[in-house]
Formats: structure tokens, sequence, C-alpha cells
């Protein structure tokens, strides 16, 4: 199912296959125009966002809306390293989404090839254990899971955030699905050269699964960036704080500095949309293909 | 010559090292998930039936959590608000990512462009998103309501500053940052159903319309239902968005069962009261998931 997302061998074989979806003349201007009112609703907010954040405070609200910030004040984006601990912020940040990512990886693989390639008794049941937990949502285990952690003291650290994000079920369930797709021939042949399952999972299955990784990777490092909700309830130490719970104590001390809460919401956003940019395809298909099977 | 029991021992000693190298495999994500996602679950069961002191006790009260909540006017509130949201948000979203995905199928220059952008919303903080359109829904002075003025609406709502619009706005929010992931699985679905089938279509005459209903919908049976599940569930939990865009203000107007949980877990640490309140809210998603698994099993059959 991921592979027709594909779109350029695909495409091809559309051509021939489908001369129905060719449009005549005014059905596709109609399609145009939705296209192209679409994107403005999509993109006005993100370019309001990026044309505010280049404005003095006095410019963001007024009447007539200015579009364009005639005399950008470039200077918000030095004043708001100086006004805000997004040093801070952004270091953590980063740091967490590193192990975190590193982890849900290295463990979700791992994790997945024991599912996918081992047999073993009870292994079925055991995955369908994590697959279940995928449809309970977070919101509703957060007061058992907050004492658990207090138990364990991992509150108020950031350790709390990697326990939170690292061991997800997401993880497995995606690597698993792809590598199912490997043939079990390949797996008994290595095991025939007398391979142990470890070499196997490491020397084979890890290079043959780089774009799963990959989009492994991205949607986990995308999750923790944006997470909100997690270090709110487990980060009380503002010297703790990530990029998001930053941003958020940022806009209620200074409520009246638009420009410069708009320039804190570009920084915010702007590292993982370079990423998703720069892996784009990674991503999609890994959410083509947890969501369809989830 | 190998004996019979021989063959068994021998099946048995493989049986047991499989079973030893396939835990060592799920051990190390699996001991994190059992500790922090499967004993929370099982927890959440026993707290709702508890109360607990200031020490962190908890003493077993049987139902006495639920009798509150039965008489707990902020909790059908807070039900009341998540079936408001859920009620416009699913049907909303469905059409969107649908109408989005259908015209993505197409034979367009800038599809591709377009694919892109529509993910941004689903991959932004949501505090940025919830900044952004709060500035945009802004009364006086915001774009929105500027637009709606140029338009002709002498009187825009107030949009998160009033207690009737103040839904309606995150409703709209949220429909945005959705609608380019599900019509990226719309797309998915779209993609599976064979141009034999359209081709048929045409040469049997029907129009533009009478292919969409026989042709495009049944084929998406199973990806739209599929998805209508997870808008449910999404739904239902909607906690970060409320919460950093109107912490369900004004007054109580967007108050949702999700932050009911949060504000009686975390602001006033009644654990218990706050378990009861979960397993409401789990039980309503179970009950989903159940209802989808039972349907795609007859669908099957």
């Amino acid at each position: 199912m991921t592979t027709l997302l594909q779109t350029p061998p695909s495409r091809v074989a559309d051509d021939e296959l489908q001369p129905v979806r060719r449009l005549s003349g005014g059905r596709r201007v109609l399609g145009y125009l939705t296209l192209g009112v679409a994107a403005v609703v999509v993109l006005l907010p993100f370019y309001w966002m990026v044309m505010s954040s280049l404005k003095s405070n006095n410019d963001v609200f007024t009447v007539p809306v200015q579009w364009i910030a005639t005399d950008p004040v470039w200077s918000n984006y030095l004043d708001i390293w100086s006004k805000s601990d997004m040093t801070t912020w952004l270091g953590n940040t980063v740091l967490l989404s590193a192990v975190v990512t590193l982890l849900q990886v290295f463990t979700g693989s791992f994790a997945a090839y024991g599912f996918a390639k081992v047999r073993f008794p009870g292994r079925d049941v055991l995955f369908l254990a994590y697959i279940g937990t995928l449809a309970v949502p977070w919101q509703s285990y957060m007061v058992p899971q907050f004492v658990m952690m207090s138990k364990l003291q991992l509150t108020d650290t950031l350790w709390a955030i990697v326990a939170l994000q690292a061991f997800g079920a997401l993880g497995v369930f995606l690597m698993k699905q792809f590598y199912e797709t490997v043939p079990d021939e390949l797996i008994d042949a290595a095991r025939i050269d007398g391979m142990s399952e470890y070499g196997i999972y490491r020397r084979i299955m890890l290079p043959l699964s780089v774009p799963a990784l990959a989009s492994l990777t991205l949607i986990t490092l995308v999750t923790t960036w944006n997470d909100y909700l997690g270090p709110l309830l487990y980060l009380r130490s503002p010297d703790l704080w990530t990029i998001q719970l930053g941003l958020k104590s940022f806009i209620s001390q200074y409520n009246a500095e638009y420009a410069l809460i708009m320039t804190g919401s570009v920084l915010s956003v702007l590292p993982i949309l370079v990423i998703f940019l720069a892996g784009q395809r990674y991503f999609v298909e890994g959410i083509a293909t947890t969501g369809l099977k989830g | 010559m190998t004996t019979i029991a021989d063959t068994r021992r021998r099946r048995g000693r493989v049986v047991a090292r499989n079973t030893a190298v396939g835990w060592s495999f799920l051990l190390p994500n699996f001991a994190g998930f059992v500790i922090l996602t499967m004993v929370p679950v099982v927890l959440l069961f026993y707290y709702a039936f508890t109360e607990w002191d200031v020490f962190g006790g908890a003493t077993w009260t049987g139902l006495d959590n639920f009798r509150q909540m039965a008489r707990d006017t902020s909790f059908w509130t807070a039900l009341r608000n998540t079936l408001y949201y859920a009620a416009f948000h699913i049907p909303l979203t469905l059409g969107v990512s649908l109408g989005l995905a259908l015209l993505l199928n197409r034979r367009l220059r800038g599809v591709a462009f377009f694919r892109t952008v529509a993910f941004f919303p689903y991959i932004t903080s949501i505090v940025a998103i919830a900044q952004i359109w709060n500035m945009l829904f802004s009364p006086g002075f915001g774009p929105v309501n500027e637009v709606l003025r140029w338009i002709g609406v002498d009187h825009p709502p107030g949009w998160t500053t009033s207690a009737d619009a103040s839904m309606p706005a995150v409703i709209v929010v949220g429909t945005w940052r959705y609608m380019g992931y599900y019509m990226l699985l719309f797309l998915a679905g779209l993609q599976t159903i064979p141009a034999q089938l359209y081709e048929a279509a045409l040469v049997d005459g029907a129009s533009a319309w009478q292919r969409f209903r026989a042709v495009t919908l049944p084929g998406l049976r199973h990806t739209t239902f599929f998805i209508t599940v997870l808008l449910t569930i999404e739904s239902f939990k909607v906690l970060d968005l409320i919460l950093v865009m109107t912490d369900g203000g004004p007054g109580q107007s967007t108050l949702v069962l999700s932050q009911y949980i949060f504000q009686k877990g975390f602001e006033e640490n009644q654990f218990g009261y706050a378990s009861a309140v979960s397993v409401v809210l789990f039980a309503i998603c179970f009950l989903v998931t159940v209802v989808q698994f039972v349907v795609n099993k007859r669908r099957s059959a």
C-alpha cells in the first residue's frame, strides 16, 4: 500500500490506465481554483506568523491588516535570545529528541525483529497487547502513569520524558510491518550459514530496513520535538523546559509582545519544518503504514 | 536412527532456545512498555475506585467516585463539550480531507507541492499553532474578523473571547490541523481502486457524480470507516489544543473530558476521581474500537 504513494513509477502507469482522469477545460479551472484556495487556507497562518515576526509590536494588529512587513524588524531575531531562555529550551529539546529517537529506533526495531522473525509460544498474544494499547488514548492513563513516575522519582527530570516517549508501541508496529515484507527464505539461509539471530538482525535486517528506520526516526523526532503535554506534566523546573513549554511561558509572560511571540514561534517551528522537508518521503510513508493498518 | 522421543526432545530444545532468543529481542522495549503503559492502564481500574489523602495513600471507596460523577455538573459539561467538538470535528474533517484527496488524485499541476504543504499544520507544534490562530481570531483587530467585516458581516463573533464562538474556533483549528493527515490516508485508499472500474463506468455512460457514488465511495468504504474511528478517538481525547488555545474558557465553554481529568488529577491532586473520569474516556474509546473490530470482521466474513 505504501509503495503506491511513491508517485513517480505509478504515475507513468496512471497515464496509460486512466484516460478517465484527464479533466475538461472548465473543470480543470475549477480544480485549480479549489487547490489554490486550499493552499491559501493552509499557508496563510504560516505567512502571517513570519510577517508578524518581522514587524514591530504596534504594527501586528492594524486596520487594515498590513499583509507585508514593509520595514522588516530583523532585530526581533536577535532580541528573542536575550529576552528569553531560548538557548536552554532548544538545548533541552535537541537533547531529548536525540535520546528518545535513538532509544525508540533501537528498542523498536529490536523488538520488531523478535515479533516478526523469531517463532516462540505466546508471541502473537503479546503483540496483540502492544497493538491494543495503540488504540488507548494516553489521556486516559496519564494519571496512573504520573503516580508511577512519582514513585520511580522520575518527575521533574528529563528522564521522565525519555521514559514516556522511547518505549511506544508505534515503533514496534511500524518496524514489524516492514520486517514482514522481508522473505523468510533469506533469514533461513543465513541461519543455515550459522549466523546467530542477533547477527541476522544487525547485518541483514538493519541494512535492509533503512527506509523504515528513516520513517520511524522522523516520526519520533517530530513527535518528541512538538510534545507539549509530557513536558507540561513532568518538567517543573525552568532549566529543564523544552521549547514548547518555554514558548508557552514566554507567551504568558510577554503577552503584549506580539511580534516577539511570533519570532519565538518561527524559531520553534523552523527546525522541524526543515527536517520534514528533507525527509518528507519517509515521513509520509511511515504515516501511511501506521495509519492505514493501525 | 533417531527415535520419536529424540525428535521430540530436540524440538523441545529448539522451542526453548527460540523463546529465550525471542524474549531477549523484546525485552528492552517490553520492559519500558510494561512499566509505563500496561501497568498504568491496569492501575487505572484500581485507582478509579479509591480516594487519595494528602500523603499519597489510596483507600478503597467502591463506587463513590462514580456516584460523585453522576452529580458533578462540570463533568457533564465536559462530556457535552467533548460531544459537541466530536459532532462537528468528525464530519468536517472527513469531508474536507476526502475532498482534498479527490482533488489531489487528479492530474493537475502543483499537486505534489500541495501534498507537502497540507502536512505543515500537522507537524507544527500546537503551542505555535494555537498562538497564531488566537491572534488571527482576535476580535478587535484580527485578520479573520477584518475579512468578515469586509465581506459585510457587521458583528463578527468574538471567537475565543466569547462563550458561544470559542468552540467553533477550536473546531476550525482542529480541522485545519488534521486535514492534511487524513487527506493522506484517503489518498492511499484512492490509489487502491482499480482504474478499470472507472473505465467500465465511463463506457456505461456514468456521470462524474455517478462514478463517485458507484465506484469511489464503495472503493473507499474500508478507508472511510477506519478514518472515522481514528477521528472519533482523536476527538474524544482532544487536550493540548484546548489547553493552549482557550484553557477551557471562557467560563467552561470549551472544557473537555481530557482537560477535566487533567484539572482533577494535576491541579487538584484528586487522583482517584480523575481516574474515574479517565475510565469513562477509556470506555468510550474502547467501545469505538470494538465496534470497528466487529464491523470489520463481519465485512470480511
